[in-house]
């Protein structure tokens, strides 16, 4: 396959950045998409340029470190990470538009590497509970209803790679928090932090500069783990019970 | 220099106990006068950061990642092995340690091993209480399966993301040591020395990979938990920025290396599709319950095959070898990680392998799709089948899937003691960077169990003793040592960036990963390794006079990363081998072909080799200097394994 | 500042206004739709006229009134606000996106919708209920009893062809809006559940289509029939 990649390039924070495009050959079908990027950075670093510096890790889908937004798309075409897709996506000689995740509280490091500690403090915020290692009960004094156990997982396996947020037209991050939020109070252990967390934990949101929620489900769309919507509206839940009922005035 | 393991006396089952009670304690006062560094944020770093900032002492946490939640513990499938005995069939923590001392075919320290399984029951406790949504029966109890061959099923999981769940677990106690001022973070901060005071850990030297700043941070301990070195073979299952950089550096401190040249291939990765291909994907093992491997039986139909002049499905029966079930009549595709790995070797090398290349073999699910439906395969299987689609483009339920081996693991690392303190006093290592417990060769849904129990329940008890007796002077970055190390630091990326020759970071790393897979993967033969040996210095020397590192290091500067860490990898790659060459004998994951039964299995030798071979750094270039600590076995008997 | 103040400043707290204000206009058009029914009767607006006093002069409506007036002020207020946070949040946008693949037009374009919605609702007051407030209405006489005769003005002004055509079009604006904005307004507020949720958006979607509908459907009457 022969492709043009249409990559933002940007030398630091400080810096304005542009498009450059690029041409690369020999790409074959069975390629990742972050692999066809390993190929241009041979081939500029071959020329003596700069490669194009991009946040990429496990390469199996679960680190949550990848975060190109492809063709108009978080992640690319696919609902999966960047590091899942594949260049049987795409056609030969097509032009691939790459761009970083956009948003005020992801701001750009270098190319298309942001910054992501913003979902960091939303989680130090509350996202957990609040036991020291030992003195905790015997796991199976805690029982859970298998039902819940397993909703309760489908809100936990969120990887923190802020799809939603590039995906958002208001780079909200309500997705991102409202699973940890929904994991939580869904839980018996999560039951005695439960109001505070939201409270917290939205409060941390706001700070960050995150967008407000318009409901248009794009996040959800997008998530390479199918974080549902309907964690936010358990979120708003809990949080508009959690304000009129909690102790902090 | 004497190895002391520092293995309490005792029997077995109250060693932990008394060495608990034996350790001094640091007055609650006087904690928060202490300051602890933990590199890396992985289940062992994320775990101990945690609950040494939660008992009050200071810890800086480090990774390289942007977020500590990204370490590669993340990854792990299968599940985490806990001697609850919740079955009620007839586990406990003595048949824990059994199986594991076994699996790892008798090369690991039996007191090490019996307070992991001691310490197993304590760790699903912790994780259920911050959270971690396990898989549950319906009457909302914990859910156990059976993994990886074992008789009983121990095996905590949270379906195939167990890692993850972990890791979000203990990110989220350490996220919450970071909120109350204990723990400060230092994300995409990568470690590049140790500094080490009058034969102590006293520090280290980090680079800011945004910034490139080289900075120095002092701290009564240093904790090591930063992974295993997979990616010396540049192809394996791990990240991509996995390294052995900040274990390499504590070694040529001080620290000794021990059995560097263990390594866990893992029979059912995704093969490599080609030259561009930059890491491996796993698959989960619990797939060969139902798969059955074969190749075709001659090489011409290999062959045919691989030119696409003839599929898979096209091949008669007659014309397959089921070689597993062929040569292990009673254990058939069900044969443990090292025997299905290295007959898969065996059959590609007589040119019978599949896929383009000729490394593969099949894992066929027709017989099973027939005897089941293919409804029962897809409730079983489902994920696992949509993630091969996915990657390969192949569906595997018509076609059968094709799989190859994969550096998965090392249970090599770091010598440590019963404390896990390395030769240097004061720098410990956790988790997969240290040796300690997984002998030869690691049992499934143990790495988690490890990491974990580390980081939770050892090194609490055994960084207070340390720090208890060293007590609690301050420390600061003002000694010259620290200014030293970090020049040297900077000296050494000035060289890198000053090279400026013609070959990528990534020819060398291929080139150095295609050596130690071939000559040091699944099985190895002195004569193979004295040639990968001198292959490697000179690439070593070629990399060195010839890599080319674009940019400066006062900016994110991923090719430097690289640089730095493949440079490390070209040292240890020496090291492993000459561990597999002293090691004249096979067992676990290291197979040397001139030791083996007649069938043609592991043969160890337990009257010579039964011992952990750590090495020690004596200088570039020069041969390092071999210590022994014999391993003795009280309490179970050396058997030779077999699956035929 | 106060829980209460930090609450609705938060953007949690933002959206619950809007979603408190949109489900209250929603409830102010059922009502008002219903009234409207009136402009069929053929009773040349008898009945029309007289539900148009009641609904200016029972003090019960006056309260509903000053609730529905609250809250399209604070409904644009905080639309606005919310606006200001959304664009802030995103400061340098995409080259390229393909959100249409993954969201409604109308749940991306809510604000424009709204702003159509205002400039209209700007007009349509202009015309009616300014007039029966303080314009010079013509009066009638029923059982003698004294009526504005809003009836003569809505006829009269529905016989302007653009105003007709201007009507019809905000109602397809308002369809729009409110195709999104009901189930959202639920989500908003919470009020998401497995049994609730489907018919919720069942509701919704029957809802966006006939209200506006009806409303659309008087002025083309009134147009054709007068």
């Amino acid at each position: 396959m022969k492709l043009t990649l249409k990559v933002w390039r940007q030398k630091n924070n400080a810096d304005q950045g542009k498009f450059v495009s690029y041409p690369v050959e020999g790409i074959s079908k069975d390629m990742s998409f972050l692999e066809m990027m390993d190929v241009l950075n041979e081939q500029l670093t071959e020329k003596g340029e700069d490669p194009v510096h991009f946040d990429h890790d496990c390469r199996e889908g679960i680190c949550g470190m990848c975060s190109m937004y492809i063709n108009g798309k978080p992640h690319g075409p696919q609902q999966t990470t960047t590091c899942q897709l594949h260049m049987r996506s795409f056609n030969d000689g097509e032009t691939i538009t790459i761009e970083p995740w956009r948003a005020k509280a992801f701001p750009v490091v270098k190319d298309l590497v942001v910054d992501r500690s913003s979902f960091d403090r939303i989680i130090q915020a509350g996202g957990y509970v609040s036991v020291n290692t030992g003195g905790v009960p015997d796991a199976n004094e805690i029982p859970i209803p298998k039902k819940i156990a397993d909703e309760a997982f489908d809100a936990a396996t969120c990887i923190g790679c802020g799809a939603c947020v590039a995906a958002c037209k208001n780079a909200s991050a309500m997705l991102f928090t409202s699973a940890k939020i929904s994991q939580l109070s869904m839980l018996p252990q999560g039951q005695v932090e439960r109001k505070e967390r939201a409270e917290k934990m939205i409060a941390q949101m706001d700070a960050e500069g995150f967008g407000a929620c318009t409901n248009t489900g794009a996040c959800a769309a997008e998530c390479p783990k199918g974080i549902s919507l309907t964690n936010i509206a358990r979120m708003n839940r809990e949080y508009f019970s959690a304000v009129v009922s909690s102790e902090n005035v | 220099m004497i190895l002391d393991s520092k293995i309490p006396a005792g029997p077995l089952a109250e060693k932990w106990t008394k060495h608990k009670f034996n350790s001094k304690l640091v007055n609650p006062a006087n904690k928060r006068k202490y300051e602890v560094i933990v590199v890396g944020t992985g289940l062992a770093g994320a775990s101990a950061a945690a609950s040494l900032a939660e008992l009050g002492y200071n810890v800086k946490a480090f990774c390289f990642q942007d977020s500590p939640r990204r370490a590669h513990s993340i990854a792990a499938q299968g599940g985490i092995n806990a001697a609850k005995n919740y079955q009620n069939d007839g586990d406990s923590v003595f048949r824990l340690f059994y199986d594991t001392v076994k699996g790892g075919d008798y090369r690991a320290r039996e007191a090490n091993v019996y307070r992991l399984a001691e310490v197993s029951v304590n760790i699903i406790d912790q994780c259920v209480a911050q959270g971690v949504p396990f898989a549950r029966e319906y009457g909302g109890l914990l859910a156990n399966r059976s993994f990886g061959g074992a008789q009983v099923s121990r095996t905590f999981y949270a379906r195939g993301q167990t890692g993850q769940q972990l890791l979000l677990g203990a990110y989220s106690a350490l996220s919450r040591q970071v909120a109350n001022g204990k723990v400060k973070l230092y994300p995409r901060t990568e470690m590049m020395d140790v500094v080490v005071i009058d034969g102590q850990a006293k520090g280290i030297v980090t680079r800011n990979l945004i910034t490139g700043a080289i900075e120095t941070h002092a701290a009564h301990a240093v904790l090591l938990c930063t992974g295993g070195y997979g990616n010396v073979f540049f192809l394996s299952t791990n990240a991509m920025g996995s390294n052995v950089t900040a274990a390499w550096r504590a070694h040529k401190r001080g620290a000794y290396f021990a059995n560097p040249c263990y390594t866990q291939i893992h029979p059912t990765c995704i093969p490599v599709s080609g030259d561009h291909q930059s890491k491996l994907t796993l698959m989960s093992e619990s797939l060969r319950n139902d798969g059955r491997v074969w190749v075709p039986a001659s090489k011409e139909m290999a062959e045919k095959l691989r030119k696409g002049e003839i599929k898979a499905n096209d091949i008669p029966e007659n014309e397959r070898d089921y070689y597993l079930e062929r040569k292990y009549p009673s254990f058939g595709n069900l044969v443990p990680r090292d025997v299905a790995s290295r007959n898969a070797k065996y059959v590609c090398d007589e040119g019978r392998g599949v896929n383009e290349t000729g490394e593969a073999v099949f894992l066929d699910f027709r017989d099973a799709i027939k005897r089941d439906t293919e409804e029962v395969i897809r409730a079983k299987y489902g994920n696992l089948f949509d993630m091969y689609q996915q990657i390969t483009g192949e569906n595997p339920y018509k076609v059968p899937m094709m799989i190859y081996p994969a550096v998965h693991y090392t249970m090599g690392g770091l010598w440590v003691d019963y404390n896990l303190m390395t030769t240097v006093p004061g720098l410990y290592a956790l988790g997969e960077a240290n040796f300690s417990d997984h002998g030869a060769n690691r049992l499934g849904a143990s790495a988690l169990m490890q990491g974990l129990a580390d980081g939770y329940f050892v090194i609490p008890y055994t960084v207070g003793d340390y720090l208890a007796q060293i007590g609690p002077k301050p420390v600061d970055t003002n000694h010259p040592e620290f200014e030293k190390t970090a020049k040297e630091v900077k000296e050494r990326i000035q060289k890198l960036l000053s090279i400026k020759g013609s070959k990528t970071v990534d020819y060398f790393h291929k080139k150095l990963g295609k050596i130690m897979w071939n000559e040091c993967g699944m099985a190895r033969t002195a004569e193979g390794l004295s040639k990968a040996k001198a292959e490697i210095k000179a690439l070593r020397a070629e990399f060195w006079k010839d890599v080319k590192v674009l940019g400066d290091n006062e900016e994110l500067n991923q090719s430097l990363e690289k640089a730095h860490r493949v440079a490390d990898f070209l040292e240890l790659g020496e090291l492993m081998i000459d561990d597999a060459l002293n090691r004249n004998e096979s067992c676990g994951g290291h197979f040397r072909e001139e030791y083996q039964t007649p069938e043609g299995e592991a043969l160890r030798d337990d009257e010579n080799f039964a011992y952990v071979a750590a090495w020690k750094y004596t200088g570039d270039n020069q041969e390092e200097e071999l210590y022994k600590e014999p391993l003795e076995f009280e309490n179970v008997k050396l058997t030779q394994r077999s699956y035929k | 500042m106060s829980w209460v103040t930090k609450t609705l400043s938060s953007t949690l707290g933002r959206k619950l206004i809007m979603g408190l204000t949109g489900l209250f206009l929603i409830l102010f058009l059922t009502g008002h739709v219903s009234g409207n029914l009136l402009l069929f009767k053929g009773d040349d607006g008898q009945a029309f006229n007289i539900y148009a006093k009641f609904m200016t002069t029972n003090p019960a409506v006056k309260i509903l009134s000053y609730l529905t007036y609250i809250s399209i002020i604070g409904h644009v207020i905080w639309s606005i606000w919310l606006t200001r946070q959304n664009k802030a949040a995103r400061p340098v946008g995409y080259a390229e996106s393909k959100a249409s693949t993954n969201s409604t037009w109308s749940s991306r374009n809510m604000g424009i919708l709204g702003t159509i919605i205002l400039i209209f609702l700007v007009v349509h007051l202009q015309g009616f209920w300014y007039e029966m407030h303080w314009g010079n209405v013509p009066t009638v006489t029923y059982e003698g009893e004294e009526y504005k005769d809003l009836f003569r003005i809505v006829t009269f002004a529905f016989q302007n062809e653009l105003l007709v055509a201007g009507y019809v079009i905000a109602m397809g604006f308002l369809g729009f809006h409110l195709s999104h904005g009901f189930a959202s307004a639920f989500q908003t507020l919470g009020l998401s559940h497995k049994k609730y949720s489907p018919a919720i958006e069942t509701v919704g979607k029957i809802y966006c289509v006939v209200v506006p509908a009806v409303f659309a459907s008087m002025p083309l009457y009134i147009y054709f029939t007068s």
